[in-house]
């Protein structure tokens, strides 16, 4: 048995630990809350494209680091805890792993190294509007070639220079490779629950659309690219997580009232209790996905889905209680507990809601039950 | 990111596999909650362990001179797992050799390891944690049974008085180690002292207790002037809060898996129900608990599988154990409970010729409240991990520096 991170896994989470300290303390997640001009924090995105990350898991041969998903969580573990302001799941978890799994080779060649450099910023258009989009809602479509329809809310939309998106192709839905700097796109930025990460509705006029994967499979691509990412964010969700509990912990530790700590109150030790407990849980489950992410396992539909429902879970309690912890210290713009309270509602909507997955969760297990 | 044994683990898997299928079947006997604590259901369970201490699987990592295994605490999860999946593993002997040897071995004076750990570990003599009071469970250290000796002389006998309760197969106990208090006026935990007796003394009174779940696994136990040498002292007088430390420790590492149904047991049965529209597996708020408790199930296995890692590694694992029981207890009872309800109000019947699994469903929700009590409860386990994984202070104690006779009690 080794379910645990290795030493070289180790190491390099601990250094990007140590990078994001120093690059991503909050007053840079801060400069992309407080000016409604910025979509992202532009200086760490380079940063990060130099440290390699970008393509951590891309193949040498398209300009990447060659390295596996284990080491792409640790990653995502580390920018999830220091609730990063880059487009980085958008390009890496949704885009870059989509085109590794779904691209011709043409595709892998002109797209892998622009991500893996840098040079090209990703996003995910399947929304077109409140609640759940199914086949029969698609309205975006694509006509000989050229995409025309409307997306929102696009996370990352603002920033990206190329977009994955969800639409009707002769009546059946599809997925496709759109170049946003191509023409035919009108981008409008939106306000949103979690101004660190930047959101957008992208009107497609007559855009230059280039299908990814099967014809008339988007719905199945769209899951299976999710699937992937899930296990990603589940991490990032992690890493949220438990930042949460530690900043409840510190804080607990040095407030007093009623002539004591309030971290000696059981009220607030069995919070904390509980938070370690729940993040411990999404811990274990998103190891078990990481590994099926890595090995592409048959069992990743489920692994996925199971890590991103406890992971959602324990950055939901882990952020809102940590609110509570600190009090009314904790409802001020000044203090961070904000920046994690919304990007764990980011995280948790922005690849399909906890509901969602809970009932994909129990589809995958009926069939696997009834086989 | 390796589920897979190591080629050494591998080999023992291997290797105890192949001599459970020679040597398990056997040994099987229906058992599960309550307990059917039958004169052949215990035989069977004795036989059984003594066939494994004679082939090493009892006890793995005690060394092999004393009767153990002399193997790994990786070994020994491996062995458990196999051993469970051979559907031949009994209750019996958990309290004994997870808490008490050890403390026996511990503490005890080389005669005395001489004469019991060898016939514990074969399964001759079987063992009780006599501890809980009526005035003491969480808090063990409020117990109230006094020892006072007779006599001056350093080797002078002790002679206990009081009452336990809710220990755990006292009735079928060969031997117990009891913690008692020698001095009154002292702070609680600096009055206290540790021994082994013979459950069969006529002094030791046994009474077993109906539990809520039916079962009549733990008892009241009264002792009357029940004399013991000086020599079943397990440390020193004064002492006994440190000794019953070591065994609350190995406490949380024996108790933990829950056996019981689980998440697949329920999904079966609510395919097969009529719901509210079509198969009670369609309706949406099943399904969410149902996404809920597989969710914990593998976060529970995976977690073990964490804990495997550290021991493969050579690590001790450590307070952080304590969330195991939590999540486990809390799930028992609500997957029961919402199977329970998917019945309807069929769900009210226990007649294991009726109920589906065997009223198995039912069993769990009468049994899982004590799971959610026994070795630490929810709230003492979550203190457990505020103080000791998150370094969180203690709780406030009332009854610090006050002599023990002094403190209140509530009665
Ligand atoms: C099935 C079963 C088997 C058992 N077997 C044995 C055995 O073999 N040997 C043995 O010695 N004992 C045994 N026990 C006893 C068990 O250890 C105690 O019941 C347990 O420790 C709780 O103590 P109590 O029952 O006195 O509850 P109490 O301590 O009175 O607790 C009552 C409630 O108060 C809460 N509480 C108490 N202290 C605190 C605190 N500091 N902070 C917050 N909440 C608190 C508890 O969590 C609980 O909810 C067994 C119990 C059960 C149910």
């Amino acid at each position: 048995m080794d379910f645990d991170y290795s030493d070289d896994q180790k190491f390099l989470k601990d250094e990007a630990r140590k990078f994001l300290a120093a690059r991503c303390p909050s007053s840079v997640v801060r400069g992309v809350l407080d000016d409604p001009a910025k979509s992202y924090d532009a200086g760490l995105w380079r940063a990060v494209a130099e440290q390699g990350w970008l393509g951590a898991a891309i193949p040498e041969a398209h300009g990447g680091l060659g390295l596996g998903r284990v080491e792409l969580c640790a990653i995502a573990e580390e920018l999830g805890r220091a609730v990063a302001p880059i487009p980085f799941a958008s390009t890496v978890y949704v885009l870059a792993e989509a085109v590794m799994a779904h691209g011709t080779e043409a595709q892998k060649a002109a797209i892998l190294p622009r991500i893996a450099a840098g040079e090209l910023i990703g996003c995910l258009a399947t929304s077109e509007g409140p609640g759940v989009i199914t086949p029969s809602a698609l309205q975006a479509k694509v006509e000989g070639g050229k995409l025309t329809g409307v997306k929102i809310p696009v996370t990352d939309g603002d920033a990206a220079d190329m977009a994955l998106v969800l639409a009707n192709e002769g009546g059946r839905p599809g997925l496709f490779l759109v170049d946003l700097r191509a023409g035919g796109v009108k981008v409008d930025t939106l306000e949103s629950l979690d101004p660190t990460r930047g959101v957008a509705r992208l009107t497609f006029d007559g855009a230059v659309a280039d299908r990814l994967g099967e014809a008339g499979q988007g719905f199945a691509l769209a899951q299976a690219i999710l699937d992937r990412a899930a296990v990603l964010l589940a991490f990032e969700q992690l890493g949220g997580a438990d930042r949460c509990l530690e900043m409840a912990r510190e804080y607990a530790l040095g407030r007093y009232a009623f002539g004591r700590v309030i971290a000696g109150y059981q009220a607030i030790k069995h919070k904390l209790a509980d938070m370690y407990v729940k993040n411990e849980v999404a811990r274990s489950n998103a190891y078990y996905a990481a590994w099926a992410l890595n090995v592409d396992a048959p069992e990743l539909p489920t692994a996925a889905a199971a890590a991103r429902i406890a992971a959602s879970d324990a950055f939901w309690f882990a952020s809102k209680e940590s609110v509570q912890v600190h009090g009314g210290m904790g409802f001020t713009w000044d203090v961070d507990c904000h920046l994690y309270y919304r990007r764990s509602r980011q995280l948790s909507l922005v690849a399909g809601s906890p509901k969602l997955w809970k009932e994909r969760l129990v589809s995958e297990l009926e069939k696997k039950n009834a086989a | 990111m390796d589920f897979n044994d190591s080629p050494e683990e591998a080999a023992y898997r291997e290797k105890a596999r192949a001599w459970l299928v020679e040597n398990a079947a056997a040994h099987r006997v229906e058992h599960g909650e309550p307990k059917p604590t039958t004169p052949e259901h215990m035989a069977a369970a004795k036989a059984w362990q003594a066939r494994k201490a004679a082939a090493g699987y009892a006890c793995i990592t005690w060394p092999a001179a004393i009767g153990g295994g002399g193997g790994t605490p990786i070994q020994s999860v491996i062995f458990s797992q196999e051993e469970a999946k051979a559907g031949v593993s009994y209750g019996y002997f958990t309290i004994g050799l997870g808490m008490c040897v050890p403390t026996v071995m511990a503490f005890g004076d080389d005669a005395t390891k001489q004469r019991f750990v060898s016939p514990a570990v074969k399964g001759e003599e079987i063992w009780c944690q006599l501890f809980s009071e009526p005035a003491g469970g969480s808090d063990v250290a409020a117990l109230r049974t006094r020892a006072v000796r007779d006599g001056d002389g350093p080797d002078a006998d002790w002679v206990i008085n009081g009452q336990k309760v809710w220990t755990t197969g006292a009735h079928y106990c060969d031997y117990g180690i009891v913690l008692v208090r020698t001095d009154p006026d002292v702070p609680k935990h600096k009055g206290l002292t540790m021994f082994w007796i013979d459950m069969r003394d006529p002094a030791v009174e046994c009474r077993p207790i109906h539990q809520m779940s039916g079962g009549r696994d733990f008892n009241e136990v009264y002792f009357t002037d029940l004399r013991v040498k000086d020599s079943q002292r397990l440390g020193a007088v004064g002492d006994g809060w440190k000794v019953a430390l070591v065994t609350l420790m190995n406490e949380r590492l024996a108790v933990g898996g829950s056996a019981g149904p689980d998440y697949r047991q329920v999904m079966e049965l609510a395919r097969g129900l009529p719901g509210v529209n079509g198969p009670a597996l369609k309706d949406q708020a099943f399904r969410e608990n149902l996404a809920d408790w597989y969710v914990n199930s593998q976060g529970l296995k995976f977690t073990r599988f964490r804990t495997m890692t550290a021991l493969s590694r050579g690590q001790t694992p450590g307070p952080e154990s304590s969330i195991g029981k939590i999540i486990s207890a809390n799930q028992l009872q609500d997957l029961a409970n919402t199977a329970v309800e998917a019945l309807g109000e069929y769900g009210i019947l226990t007649d294991p010729s009726l109920a589906p699994m065997e009223a198995a469903f039912q069993q769990s929700l009468m049994w899982a409240p004590g799971l959610r009590i026994a070795g630490g409860t929810d709230e003492i386990l979550k203190n457990i991990i505020a103080e000791r994984v998150l370094g969180l202070p203690g709780d406030v104690r009332a009854d610090k520096d006050v002599a023990f006779k002094d403190m209140p009690t509530g009665r």
